[in-house]
């Protein structure tokens, strides 16, 4: 038998909180999750620092893939009576799904930011690369690598397939939005997925709702705003990623001022020269963050080590909200202040806003701006959903974005008593 | 801090008034593709190269009063207009960006249709295959646009022009 088409002599089956079993039946799926970039995943978290917000969730980008593999195999067996698709095109639809958060690196947001990398990038190269994954894909047929990167990096000319891994309703978000939920311990985050999975309809080169699936889908995109506001741009977790970035950015610098570090951020040296070596890339993960973490804490510039003690001991710094027209001036004023009382604005003082997280929710667009979700109705008309869904409407008619300011409460406090921390407590609404 | 915001208002003061989220998609990505430091993150979606997080801080700026949006109903969808106003003007004054001088490239972008624009950003996404392979990949994945043969000429003429 054809490697594409072998089976295991047994189903397989991992035991999963969220969708209860993920079966695997294919050779080469379960191949593909033996090799040693699938692995890496485990030591990636899916939530990179929520989990100092949300104890649980502690989750990996290798929960998430197995996850939408399993959906997308759902969905497949939906739509075996109205798709027409070849073994290989099933094959090519799950391995993208396994596949398509390879090349996510430690912390990946805010690593990708620091040193200017896209993921999607390195998801392509390891596929194409000199890899495990690669090796099983050509066995597959020497072409498959470049089918599945292309999947994932939705160039591929079939759309459709495309739509069932990356859309507005597809299986990534409908994974990560139950799995965040489960392990971060919420209440919101969940919606009638065997629902939703059974009103998707194949439609010419997108994937479409029948309209009676039209309130699972509302409680969907209810999940997803929620989940968007409550978890994802929790203050705290963002005043963490905000650590996480001054600590890379300073150690680059450190690094371009050739400052002599007592542990030689070895893994890092790639990075900071641009130059990634796809080995380098793999072999960083965020085991070997946190031991470097851990081990700067003992280097004698001050400004790392700090940096390393609050990412490690959770020594956050604190936030207030950022009015731009009302602070803005404030703002320039803070950083004068800081200076003069010896802490560098640079690593203590920063501005996140929402528009600087790597996730969303749902909002229509403009014709041909990105596709929306579409509603199938009896008449066999598409109506984007807002149109027929007064809830759907009211999220994605309101504007609603955030910034906040962070700052070392902390630090500040133990300040030498003088105008200048007057100015700075008053400025920032310290008590 | 606040960079990426104030390079989007410099942009603005290039531009003025840009019409549909598409074309601000395509200039800004077209912008970056030749090398201004936006620092918005861009991946393929159906229409070609698209950035969420440019949407984000678009929606962000409206929201803070530095651009105005306006609404335009078209047959069957609504179509809309960015405009900069005066408060993006002080921002910009209060938080000045690093974007370089680039008034006349935005100025030619902007006079572009939205339909050729989609076409070169698709066109530079592909940028490592060869003219061959560009031209054959983007009718592949843009076969609904039906791009015709002189539309790729006087794209790669753009583009070769935007090198310089």
């Amino acid at each position: 038998m054809a490697y594409q088409n072998a089976q295991l002599d047994e189903e397989k089956v991992f035991k999963d909180p969220v969708h209860s079993y993920v079966h695997v039946r294919d050779q080469v799926i379960w191949d593909l999750i033996g090799t040693r970039e699938f692995q890496r995943l485990r030591r990636i978290k899916q939530l990179g620092t929520t989990f100092i917000t949300f104890h649980g969730a502690e989750h990996s980008r290798f929960n998430h893939s197995l996850g939408v593999y399993e959906i997308i195999r759902r969905i497949l067996e939906n739509f075996t009576d109205r798709l027409q698709w070849n073994s290989e095109q099933r094959l090519l639809c799950l391995t993208a799904a396994l596949l398509h958060d390879l090349g996510h690196g430690p912390y990946s947001h805010c690593f990708e930011k620091v040193f200017d990398l896209d993921h999607e990038d390195f998801t392509k190269q390891i596929i194409l690369g000199d890899t495990e994954v690669n090796q099983i894909l050509t066995k597959v047929n020497p072409d498959f690598p470049k089918k599945v990167a292309e999947v994932i990096n939705k160039t591929y000319h079939d759309k459709l397939i495309v739509s069932l891994i990356s859309s507005q309703i597809d299986a990534d978000r409908m994974d990560y939005l139950q799995r965040d939920a489960y392990y971060t311990g919420v209440s919101y985050g969940h919606f009638d997925m065997d629902r939703i999975l059974r009103v998707m309809r194949p439609l010419d080169d997108k994937i479409v709702i029948k309209s009676s699936g039209m309130h699972a889908v509302e409680d969907y995109i209810m999940s997803r705003y929620q989940m968007y506001w409550q978890v994802y741009f929790h203050p705290v977790s963002r005043s963490a990623e905000v650590l996480l970035s001054k600590i890379l950015q300073r150690v680059k610098a450190l690094h371009n001022d050739t400052y002599q570090f007592q542990q030689e951020p070895t893994h890092f040296y790639s990075f900071f020269t641009g130059e990634i070596k796809l080995e380098d890339y793999i072999k960083l993960d965020e085991t070997i963050m946190v031991y470097y973490f851990q081990a700067w804490i003992n280097e004698k510039d001050s400004i790392l080590s700090d940096l390393c003690y609050r990412f490690v001991n959770r020594k956050l710094f604190k936030y207030t909200n950022f009015h731009f027209k009302k602070n803005m001036s404030d703002l320039f004023q803070l950083k004068q202040l800081f200076k003069q009382v010896g802490i560098n604005p640079d690593y203590y003082l920063e501005v996140d806003s929402s528009s600087d997280l790597p996730y969303d929710f749902y909002r229509p667009g403009e014709e041909e701006e990105r596709l929306p979700i579409y509603l199938q109705m009896e008449n066999g008309e598409l109506k984007e959903l807002s149109e027929a869904s007064e809830i759907v409407e009211s999220i994605s008619g309101k504007r609603r974005t955030d910034h906040k300011l962070y700052y070392p409460a902390d630090r500040i406090k133990k300040l030498p008593d003088s105008q200048e921390k007057q100015q700075i407590k008053a400025l920032l609404g310290m008590k | 801090m606040l960079l990426n915001h104030a390079r989007l208002i410099r942009f603005f003061t290039d531009a003025n008034e840009v019409v549909g989220r598409k074309k601000l998609q395509k200039m800004i990505y077209i912008l970056k593709k030749v090398g201004l430091p936006f620092n918005e993150k861009f991946g393929f979606h159906f229409y070609g190269p698209y950035s969420e997080e440019l949407t984000l801080r678009i929606e962000e700026l409206c929201n803070l009063g530095f651009l105005t949006e306006r609404r335009e109903k078209k047959e069957s969808y609504i179509q809309y207009h960015y405009i900069l106003n005066d408060e993006g003007r002080q921002f910009l004054d209060q938080a000045p960006d690093d974007l370089p001088v680039c008034g006349d490239l935005v100025q030619r972008l902007n006079d572009q249709s939205a339909r050729f624009l989609e076409l070169i950003a698709t066109m530079l996404y592909f940028d490592d295959l060869t003219p061959e392979e560009v031209e054959q990949k983007v009718t592949e994945v843009k076969a609904k646009a039906n791009y015709k043969q002189e539309e790729f000429t006087q794209a790669w003429q753009f583009i070769e022009q935007l090198k310089l």
